[in-house]
């Protein structure tokens, strides 16, 4: 199982900023490591978030986000003291969801 | 009385299998198969920007002044370049970020649903000096924007 994310969530005038730090290799499958064998692409392909349970957010990544990905939207809504989960999966199907409670 | 409890027995326990069947079939195939077709494959492989953005379905894309690339002119470490895309176009359904000189172009598309902002933030490698392009699909057709940025240290490995 990945590491955990960290997750910062803060709704000013009517909207909601989530904050995401991700922890993920992000290998692109162009590197060679030191005996000259490429190393297999392995990165995230998948976010989604949802607000209070409703999914508000989706996207698509390759492998030219950077390593340990940050990636910070902004949400119509929210309140402070409701729940923010954001959920990974990467192309070798493993998955992460984490969850924050927004600040006011 | 008996009767009745078997009775009451039997059609609970069709209803419970004909209840996992169903989720079974949820579970095991439509669902799955949806969520991976939502990753755009052929544009995530495109080589170059005009590929990716075609695999997008984008046709003859205008560069417009409501699309906003914010990020600073050099980049001292193309491993992790911070990006910020912001649209001001009424409608904004999708946004794409391509890296125009990385081996697969198209870094990221973030679909703009209507409970959120056309804004994100994030951070992109790149290999060398590069354009970045944006795409943005809005009510009004496809609009893009480009920022090149210069990286003074190579993203892969250095």
């Amino acid at each position: 199982m990945a590491n955990p994310m960290r997750i910062r969530a803060a709704v000013k005038d009517g909207i909601t900023e989530v904050r995401v730090l991700m922890n993920h290799e992000m290998e692109t499958g162009q590197r060679r490591d030191a005996a000259g064998a490429l190393v297999p692409a392995w990165f995230i392909t998948e976010v989604t978030a949802t607000l209070n349970g409703r999914k508000v957010m989706q996207t698509q990544w390759g492998p030219s986000i950077a390593k340990n990905p940050y990636f910070a939207f902004k949400v119509k809504g929210g309140a402070a003291g409701e729940k923010v989960s954001v959920t990974w999966v990467d192309n070798k199907g493993d998955t992460r969801t984490d969850e924050a409670t927004i600040a006011g | 009385m008996d009767i009745h409890q078997t009775r009451r027995r039997r059609v609970l326990q069709t209803g419970g299998g004909f209840g996992l069947m169903a989720a079974l079939s949820a579970a095991g195939f439509v669902v799955p198969k949806a969520a991976l077709a939502e990753w755009n494959k052929a544009a995530f492989e495109g080589k170059t920007v005009a590929d990716a953005m075609k695999a997008l379905g984008a046709t003859s894309p205008a560069a417009s002044g409501e699309v906003q690339i914010i990020a600073s002119d050099i980049a001292e470490n193309g491993a992790v370049v911070p990006i910020q895309v912001v649209s001001r176009l009424a409608g904004t359904q999708q946004i794409a970020v391509f890296v125009e000189k990385n081996p697969n172009v198209l870094a990221a598309v973030f679909d703009v649903g209507p409970d959120l902002a056309p804004d994100f933030t994030t951070r992109v490698k790149m290999a060398e000096s590069s354009n970045i392009v944006v795409l943005v699909k809005s009510a009004g057709g496809f609009a893009t924007a480009t920022k090149e940025i210069k990286v003074t240290l190579g993203g892969c490995g250095g």
